[in-house]
């Protein structure tokens, strides 16, 4: 009941309240009509302040007629208004009167312009649920039939969104006439409509009665999947993942199975594509029997497939596959079908085949166990590790924490280092980044000492690269490492190498000791940076660049609450009020702002 | 012949210019030069993977050399040897039969077009087999997914070699004296142009050069196929416009066009005014429009040629889908403008000068110089400028406040002459009006600002009465349920907090369409 307090006092409050005579609707409908378009669109998104204006009597007497006899915009008006009329149905009046949107999205869901169309679509199936079951039927059903059977394309095209949507609460009779509309757009003669209708095949089946499913759905499914245009027949492949889904076990052998077949050795490669990238879901749909039987010998088909695509798409879904194996075989499945597949795409001639596989294949060893992993996966990530794609590299050293699991980074580290720093000094900085973001997980992974003796020179040299995201990248990764191995190591290893940048001749390099101060002294707690870093950074205010010197008094701001209040005021302050008088205005309004912040003034 | 000898590398790399040397394209990129390299090497596989055993091919006699008698026999014959194909993705795998297959198709395509009599009805679905088992393959795909067909070099077909000979045997039997339009239609039929209308979308410039010559030919010898070909390319351009944006052989078909345009009769059906409104308009709104924007220009203008009055159809759609943030298809726009007001009828003209003139008024404010001088050069035109002086009077006022202000504003000094030009010409035109307008321009200044003022005021009206109005919602709806709650309950009248009022009715969907209001929740509480 306290639900209708909203719709029932808003109609009672507009027809009460009294100063709708300020807003003539000529007035509205001019801004409306505005020529500036930018003018008419901004009127347009707030119509829903002009609806509240008028009323909802005159909204739906004046304002929706007009809306609906004008429709000749721009698109991106249009848009604005099908999005808007989807939010409409209180100031109409509520559910009773919400029938009164439908003229105007029914002559938006007919534009040819698609964003347009679909936002009046998905505006319509909002607004099909505020129906009462009468209304759904005295009003909205004829609205798809006529959309269903309109001359131009885009009107079919969209009514194949809204069948759905109203099936559930119709009568019998109205359903089948639904169903018969359905059918006829699936064997329309414009692709587009097929195209519609096919992709929501999949919808409309999940609402049908089980028995309309198997005798209609389904001959519509086969007609549709060997459609002649290819991009038809795709779409049938998304549907049946939920038609598997909504049959018993026992039919999908007979109703499903011969058009799956069919799909995965179609001629063309889209639709070959699409089943490889829908794999995961068809397997869930069909059971693990199914899978076993045919899908198996379909997934390794499609991973020796003649076209990249293809194996790329099977190649990204190998772990996956493998995990929703039947568990009772699932390890004699993957050995003696699935890795002989893998083995042979680890040497692919296309690299995005080879970077989908390395993306995934690290997952493989939890599911195969310890001893597997180090006879047949071992040797498989190892030749990754030595490809000539830096992606590939890299998507296999990203998911090192899969095999460290099973089987330990030790196995792997002696072929990890010359991958790693291979891609450390690879030319493209993009991929010096990428293995930069890698370092800390590395570094918690192989331990160290490993670290020590190995990486951190990389780890240094980066510092001085001469990319500043590389040197940024950098920096933050040496407050990650601090974090990982702790402040004493910090004070060991990397503060006095980093302060040693000081003094270097290249600005750039001493700028870079500064950030890295920024980065660490929180890491590093108050000793090191009082007694190690504050001397270095105030010893650099007299450096002779102004970057440098205004880095320094960001810098002391930074570092400002790790410090103690007595060397914030005897060592800080001064250097900070000296460069507030620095001869360059940067320096001086970068000191003030510290001065200020650090509450020193 | 460039086919004897395959090189060794890259197999499909031609001779002809399509092939640049990659140290030409060294741009400190090198990925790019390396997915170059590889591409030339994977084309065409999808139509290989279904040839399942290879069979080997033995020369047969020459044509020339035959008895009348067996030449028929022995034609066929070597259009049967032509249905087997050869892997050209390994250059060197079974040379002999590539050769063996080449010569006999060279040798079929010399006899279609040299000899009388060959065509004889037995041919003709052999012919036709050979044809398209040897073409209608699904295309691979690109090997560069942001394929970009101005900068980028296409993927060459692998199997051009042999492609190319088919091609050429299919024109050769199409253009052939024997030619019989009522034989061919059994086996040229829908499903075949469709396929053939499909291979288009190559990207291979040869082959679809090819194609171009051929679907002509083959829509000007069979006319039953005409209307489903128009049907067909009407569906290619529905789907590059409004689902994927990519086809390659858009301006191959709207070049098919532009002659089957030309031939239409008068008055226009229905079918083709459609096409104008609902096809060829909405093609200007392609991302790639450069590349065939000539062809389109001329489909357009032909249409205007045939028939005036849908000119203010096609004035109305550019005006529609003008471009709005791309400054080079807006002088594409303007390049097209001008094309059609050089063959516009003066009745035609006055329909349209209005929204046109207001659209060139603000190109020529546009702070893009090259949009600025394409609008303004229109005024060099001699028609252009005679359609302007007749009516001078309804369009200096449309663009004379833009031309005044510009000549002010505008940073770049060839604007400014050219708009000094443009003022002259008027003045000449028509001093009377000039004088006027310059006279009233403060005062419609004025007047633009008092307008701008009063509707900023209409909307701050409304703005607040939908915040009064939300107050008020907001409190009858609590007031409602607190005396609901108190009836069942018996409860005495307590403050609902906030969160309860936003789930329970329908302002906080209102409010979440328009920010201005936003705050009207909490300001009732």
């Amino acid at each position: 009941v306290a639900e209708e307090g909203g719709p029932c006092s808003l109609s009672k409050m507009a027809g009460a309240d009294g100063d709708d005579s300020l807003y003539p609707i000529a007035v509205l409908i001019d801004e409306l009509r505005n020529e500036d378009v930018q003018l008419r669109l901004n009127s347009i998104k707030k119509l829903s302040t002009i609806a509240l204006a008028l009323g909802v009597e005159r909204t739906r007497t004046e304002l929706l007629p007009f809306l609906t006899d004008t429709i000749y915009d721009e698109d991106e008006v249009l848009l604005a208004l099908a999005e808007q009329l989807g939010n409409f149905t209180m100031l109409v009046g509520g559910p009773e009167y919400v029938h009164c949107l439908l003229p105007p999205l029914e002559s938006l869901a007919t534009v040819e312009e698609t964003v347009v169309r679909d936002k009046a679509v998905e505006s319509l199936r909002k607004i099909s649920q505020e129906h009462s079951p009468v209304d759904l039927e005295v009003h909205f059903e004829p609205l798809v039939k006529r959309l269903a059977s309109g001359d131009w394309f885009t009107s079919r095209t969209s009514a194949c969104g809204l069948f759905s949507v109203c099936y559930p609460r119709v009568s019998s009779t109205v359903k089948a006439e639904i169903r018969q509309h359905f059918r006829t757009l699936c064997s329309d003669d414009t692709p587009m409509v097929r195209r519609a209708a096919a992709s929501k095949l999949g919808e409309f089946a999940k609402v049908l009665e089980l028995d309309y499913v198997k005798s209609d759905i389904i001959s519509l499914f086969t007609a549709l999947a060997s459609d002649e245009q290819d991009s038809v027949r795709l779409l049938a492949v998304e549907a049946c993942v939920s038609i598997a889904t909504l049959l018993p076990q026992e039919d999908l052998e007979t109703l499903v199975m011969p058009t799956l077949r069919q799909a995965a050795e179609d001629k063309s490669w889209r639709v070959r594509y699409m089943v490889a990238d829908k794999f995961s879901e068809l397997q869930k749909a069909v059971g693990p029997e199914i899978t076993k039987n045919d899908l198996v010998p379909a997934f390794q088909n499609l991973l020796k497939d003649c076209e990249a695509e293809v194996r790329a798409a099977a190649a990204n879904k190998v772990k996956e596959f493998c995990e929703n194996l039947p568990e009772d075989n699932r390890e004699q499945i993957i050995m003696t079908h699935i890795l002989p597949c893998v083995k042979e795409l680890v040497s692919d001639t296309n690299q995005h085949v080879k970077s989908a596989l390395a993306s995934v294949i690290m997952g493989l060893s939890t599911i195969l166990g310890k001893d597997n992993t180090i006879e047949h996966l071992l040797p498989l990530f190892l030749a990754q590790l030595k490809d000539e794609c830096p992606e590939v590299r890299l998507n296999i050293i990203s998911n090192l924490d899969c095999v460290n699991e099973v089987i330990g980074i030790r196995q792997l580290s002696q072929s990890l280092l010359p991958a790693i720093v291979e891609l450390a000094e690879d030319a493209k900085w993009r991929v010096r980044l990428a293995i930069i973001e890698y370092m800390p997980l590395l570094a918690g992974q192989l331990g160290v000492e490993f670290f020590d003796e190995k990486l951190n020179t990389l780890c240094m040299a980066w510092l001085i690269d001469h990319v500043y995201a590389i040197r940024e990248a950098a920096t933050c990764n040496l407050m990650k490492l601090v974090e990982k191995f702790g402040a004493e190591w910090a004070q060991n290893t990397i503060v006095p190498k980093v302060l040693g940048m000081a003094n270097d001749p290249n600005y750039l390099h001493r700028m870079t000791t500064l950030f890295c101060i920024n980065a660490l002294s929180e890491a590093c707690g108050q000793d090191i940076t009082t007694k190690q870093m504050l001397p270095v950074v105030l010893k650099m205010s007299n450096d002779q660049v102004a970057n440098v010197r205004f880095n320094v008094a960001k810098s002391l701001q930074k570092i400002g609450p790790v410090l103690d209040s007595n060397a914030l005021q005897t060592e800080v302050k001064p250097v900070l009020e000296k460069l507030a008088t620095d001869t360059d205005m940067d320096v001086k309004y970068f000191a003030q702002e510290a001065i200020s912040v650090l509450a020193l003034a | 012949m460039e086919t004897t000898k395959l090189p060794p590398t890259s197999p499909s790399s031609p001779t002809t210019s399509f092939s640049v040397p990659s140290a030409e394209k060294v741009d400190g990129f090198p990925r790019r030069s390396m997915r170059r390299a590889r591409q030339r090497r994977s084309h065409s596989s999808s139509q290989f993977r279904y040839q399942s055993s290879q069979v080997e091919l033995t020369p047969l006699p020459l044509l020339k050399d035959a008895p009348v008698a067996e030449l028929h026999d022995l034609f066929c014959k070597k259009l049967q040897q032509c249905c087997v194909l050869f892997d050209f993705l390994d250059c060197v795998a079974d040379l002999k039969g590539k050769e063996i297959k080449r010569a006999a198709l060279n040798e079929l395509v010399e006899s279609v077009a040299t000899s009388r009599g060959v065509l004889i009805e037995p041919l003709y679905p052999e012919a036709i087999k050979m044809i398209s088992v040897n073409i209608f393959r699904t295309l691979p795909p690109s090997e560069n997914p942001e394929f970009d067909p101005e900068e980028d070099e296409p993927t060459l077909e692998a199997s051009w070699p042999h492609l190319q000979l088919v091609y050429e045997f299919f024109l050769r039997f199409l253009e052939s004296p024997d030619f019989q339009p009522s034989m061919a239609k059994r086996y040229v039929d829908q499903k075949f142009v469709l396929q053939l209308l499909e291979l288009f979308d190559s990207e291979d410039p040869r082959e679809r050069e090819y194609l171009k010559t051929i679907l002509h030919r083959v829509y000007g010898k069979l006319l039953g196929l005409r209307a489903y070909i128009r049907k067909q390319i009407n569906n290619i351009f529905l789907r590059f416009i409004y689902e994927t944006e990519h086809f390659n052989g858009v301006a191959e078909l709207l070049e098919i066009l532009g002659s089957i345009i030309n031939g239409f009769a008068l008055p226009l059906k229905a079918e083709h005014k459609q096409f104008l409104v609902r096809v060829l308009i909405p093609l200007h709104t392609a991302k790639s429009l450069s590349i065939f924007h000539a062809q389109l220009a001329y489909c357009v203008v032909q249409f205007m040629e045939k028939d005036a009055t849908v000119t203010e159809y096609i004035i109305r759609g550019l005006l529609k889908y003008w471009p709005k943030t791309c400054t080079q298809k807006e002088v594409m726009f303007l390049g097209e403008i001008e094309e059609i007001l050089d063959v516009i009828e003066p009745s035609q003209f006055i329909r349209v000068q209005e929204p046109l003139f207001k659209q060139i008024a603000a190109c020529i404010s546009s702070p893009h110089f090259q949009v600025a001088e394409r609008a303004l050069y229109f005024w060099n035109n001699e028609y252009i400028l005679s359609l302007i002086e007749e009516n001078c009077q309804v369009i200096l006022p449309l663009v004379f406040a833009t031309l005044y202000r510009v000549s002010k504003e505008h940073w770049n000094q060839t604007i400014v002459s050219l708009i000094y030009n443009v003022l002259k010409t008027f003045m000449e035109m028509n001093s009377k009006l000039f004088d006027d307008l310059t006279a009233s321009y403060k005062v419609e200044k004025q007047k633009e600002m008092k307008r701008e003022r009063e509707r900023a005021d209409l909307w701050r009206g409304l703005e607040e009465h939908q915040d009064r109005r939300m107050q008020m919602l907001t409190e009858a709806a609590r007031n409602q349920r607190n005396l609901q709650e108190r009836g069942e309950r018996g409860d005495p009248p307590t403050p609902s907090s906030p969160q309860t009022a936003h789930s329970d009715q329908p302002e906080p969907k209102i409010s979440g369409a328009s920010s201005s209001s936003s705050g009207a929740g909490e300001s009732a509480t």
